[in-house]
């Protein structure tokens, strides 16, 4: 397969890929008796690579994320985050994690909830008062450094959090339904943002969403999972150029891609319970 | 300011109209000259709550009407005490709708300027209790009630006056040595111990429940052996507060330190923050509205504690060793100007909490509404 981040970073030992899992298993002990949150997953994600993980409710997507971020155990197979432990790789603060709901301290003004992580890792003054004016920026948010948060919109307050996750300078980032609650216009325009920001940095993002069109116009690939037990059905490959226009989603490669997801989603999707 | 229409200046016609049936205000010793300015005084106030008059006029009648009466009718009773009869009352009555009608405009006041809009949040509440005030001064005073059963209030303003060195004393015995000492190690104590609580959880399991039953200990119990144990200087008053004040603060916090959700928990693991990180970034930031809780509380409960300890022993002063003895000795007097005192301090100590809590947790959504 054809695979455009191989192309940005020869594969070579020296580098290992950000995040790799095999025979991959999680299953939850709940009062009703075993569920197979994660069954048999195999994947490799390299650097640079714009993942999105799509698929229905319970199919495990935020339940892998969380495993990459050593938020949750595996109970079989194997994972690696840069090569490393998942654990090792957190405690090396090796990602930032955008959550579903901002989750900003309200106790604390925007530039300051930036600061967070800064003042948890020990930057120095000087360093963390760049790396906020810098994160700022790069989502917009400058102006309203002294706001505190539940004086934003929540768009706002999500790309705070954004901000948050960047500042201190993690290259994988990984994103759950970051903009789901978000309506379509600010959820199109912070979609621009994040090409944007992926672009300048070239960081490696992981994406889970629910959101075909979202998917499609972010990632360079798209995994499609299905669930009882959560498991990969589908790995598809976009062709579409790096540079993408809001518009390229009326484009025929577009649609095209768009209808592979669509017909994944549906091959491991069963309507009859 | 919106012009009211309001029902009280008839129904202050009517009570007038009553009370004149009922002349004269003082049965033992009539006094023509007070009850025609009485009369007069109200029927002006009546007039301009009713006629279309602009409203600084209103406001301003409605000001001097109705206390000016009040005062004429509470001054005429030092000559004629106990012998006030029903056109009096009548009269004062009506002189109390006047004043109601004058904070029903107030209430109304919708200003931009702060200062105005902050003297009229004080204005409103002092003009409700001076009311019940009067009435007090009047009931007592006009009915000839027994000094026992209720002084009036002017008879323990004047008492307040002239013992203040007395008064002074006990407050510094109790107040400021009990009550502070005690409510300092409580809720010190209480807070250290739900950290330890919830760090370790056979603690929280096993120090719960006895701290439950420690709470259930009626103090009439506990003060005794406590007088005992520490003497019966202030020590044994402070330490009462302490097991008082204990409880609420370890409850309120180990509830509080248990209110972050799981994605703030989570976004803290993520920065692999270690254990005090987190309680000094997150955790206590988030259980402070609980500990506020807890301090106001104990606000109360430590000058309640430290008062009824001093029943069971104390060197002769202290408020709750003053109330005792002077109760004993029907100087009632005295008994309610430490009650008044003792009303004011708590008062003062709940607010100072209640205004660092705001300025702490203002960003609680119970606080926010003005900033958001």
């Amino acid at each position: 397969m054809h695979n455009p981040a191989s192309q940005l970073q020869p594969a070579s030992p020296a580098v290992p890929p950000a995040v790799s899992a095999r025979g991959l298993g999680l299953t939850f002990e709940t009062n009703d008796g075993p569920v197979q949150a994660l069954a048999d997953v195999d994947l490799t994600i390299n650097k640079g690579e714009f993942v999105s993980f799509i698929g229905p409710s319970g199919c495990g997507k935020t339940t892998f994320l969380r495993v990459i971020a050593d938020l949750e155990q595996p109970t079989q197979g194997a994972i690696s985050v840069n090569g490393m432990s998942p654990q090792q790789a957190r405690e090396r603060r090796a990602y930032g994690y955008v959550f579903q709901a901002a989750a900003l301290y309200p106790w604390r003004t925007i530039e300051n909830n930036v600061a967070l992580p800064l003042e948890i890792m020990g930057f120095s003054a000087a360093d963390k008062r760049a790396r906020i004016a810098r994160t700022l920026d790069l989502v917009n948010l400058t102006g309203f450094k002294k706001k505190f948060p539940w004086q934003l919109s929540g768009g706002m307050q999500q790309r705070a959090s954004i901000a948050r996750a960047l500042s201190f300078d993690a290259d994988l980032l990984l994103m759950d339904e970051p903009f789901g609650a978000l309506d379509e216009i600010v959820r199109d325009h912070l979609n621009q943002q994040l090409l944007e920001l992926w672009e300048r940095t070239s960081k490696t993002i992981c994406f889970v969403t629910h959101s075909i069109p979202e998917a499609v116009y972010l990632s360079t690939r798209i995994v499609v999972m299905s669930p009882r037990p959560g498991r990969v059905t589908d790995v598809i490959e976009s062709d579409l150029p790096r540079d993408r226009p809001l518009d390229i989603r009326e484009t025929p490669a577009f649609l095209a891609i768009a209808a592979r997801v669509r017909d994944g989603l549906r091959a491991g999707h069963s309507y009859d319970e | 300011m919106k012009s009211l229409q309001l029902w009280q200046p008839w129904v202050v016609l009517l009570l007038l109209g009553m009370a004149w049936l009922g002349l004269p205000f003082h049965s033992a010793d009539p006094s023509p000259g007070l009850e025609a300015t009485v009369f007069i005084l109200l029927l002006l106030g009546a007039a301009a709550g009713a006629m279309p008059v602009p409203n600084w006029l209103r406001l301003i009648v409605l000001a001097v009407a109705p206390h000016a009466t009040a005062w004429l009718l509470i001054r005429s009773l030092l000559e004629r005490p106990g012998s006030a009869d029903d056109s009096f009352f009548l009269a004062l009555a009506a002189a109390w709708l006047l004043a109601w009608q004058l904070v029903a405009l107030l209430s109304a006041v919708r200003c931009r300027r702060r200062d105005v809009q902050a003297s009229l949040a004080l204005i409103i509440p002092m003009l409700f209790g001076a009311w019940i005030l009067l009435f007090w001064e009047a009931f007592t005073r006009g009915l000839g009630i027994p000094f026992i059963l209720l002084p009036p209030p002017s008879a323990i303003f004047a008492r307040l006056v002239t013992s203040l060195p007395v008064i002074a004393a006990d407050v510094n015995q109790t107040i400021f040595k009990s009550v502070l000492v005690g409510y300092l190690l409580g809720c010190g104590a209480g807070f250290l111990v739900a950290i330890l609580a919830d760090r370790i959880p056979f603690m929280r399991r096993g120090l719960l429940p006895i701290g439950n039953m420690v709470s259930a200990l009626p103090i009439i119990g506990v003060a005794p052996i406590m007088v005992m144990w520490f003497g019966f200087d202030w020590h044994s008053k402070a330490a009462v507060v302490v097991i008082m004040t204990f409880f609420p603060m370890l409850v309120n916090t180990v509830a509080g330190l248990s209110v972050t959700s799981s994605i703030e928990r989570d976004l803290m693991r993520t920065y692999a923050a270690g254990y005090w990180q987190s309680l000094v970034k997150l955790r206590l930031p988030a259980a402070a509205p609980f500990i506020f809780n807890a301090l106001k509380i104990n606000s109360t409960l430590a000058l309640i504690g430290a008062i009824v300890a001093e029943f069971f022993g104390t060197p002769v002063v202290g408020m709750g060793f003053r109330i005792s003895t002077e109760v004993g000795r029907m100087n009632v007097d005295m008994v309610w100007a430490e009650i008044a005192v003792a009303a004011v301090i708590g008062s003062l100590f709940y607010g100072v909490i209640a205004l660092a809590e705001r300025s702490v947790t203002f960003w609680h959504p119970s606080f926010r509404s003005g900033r958001a």
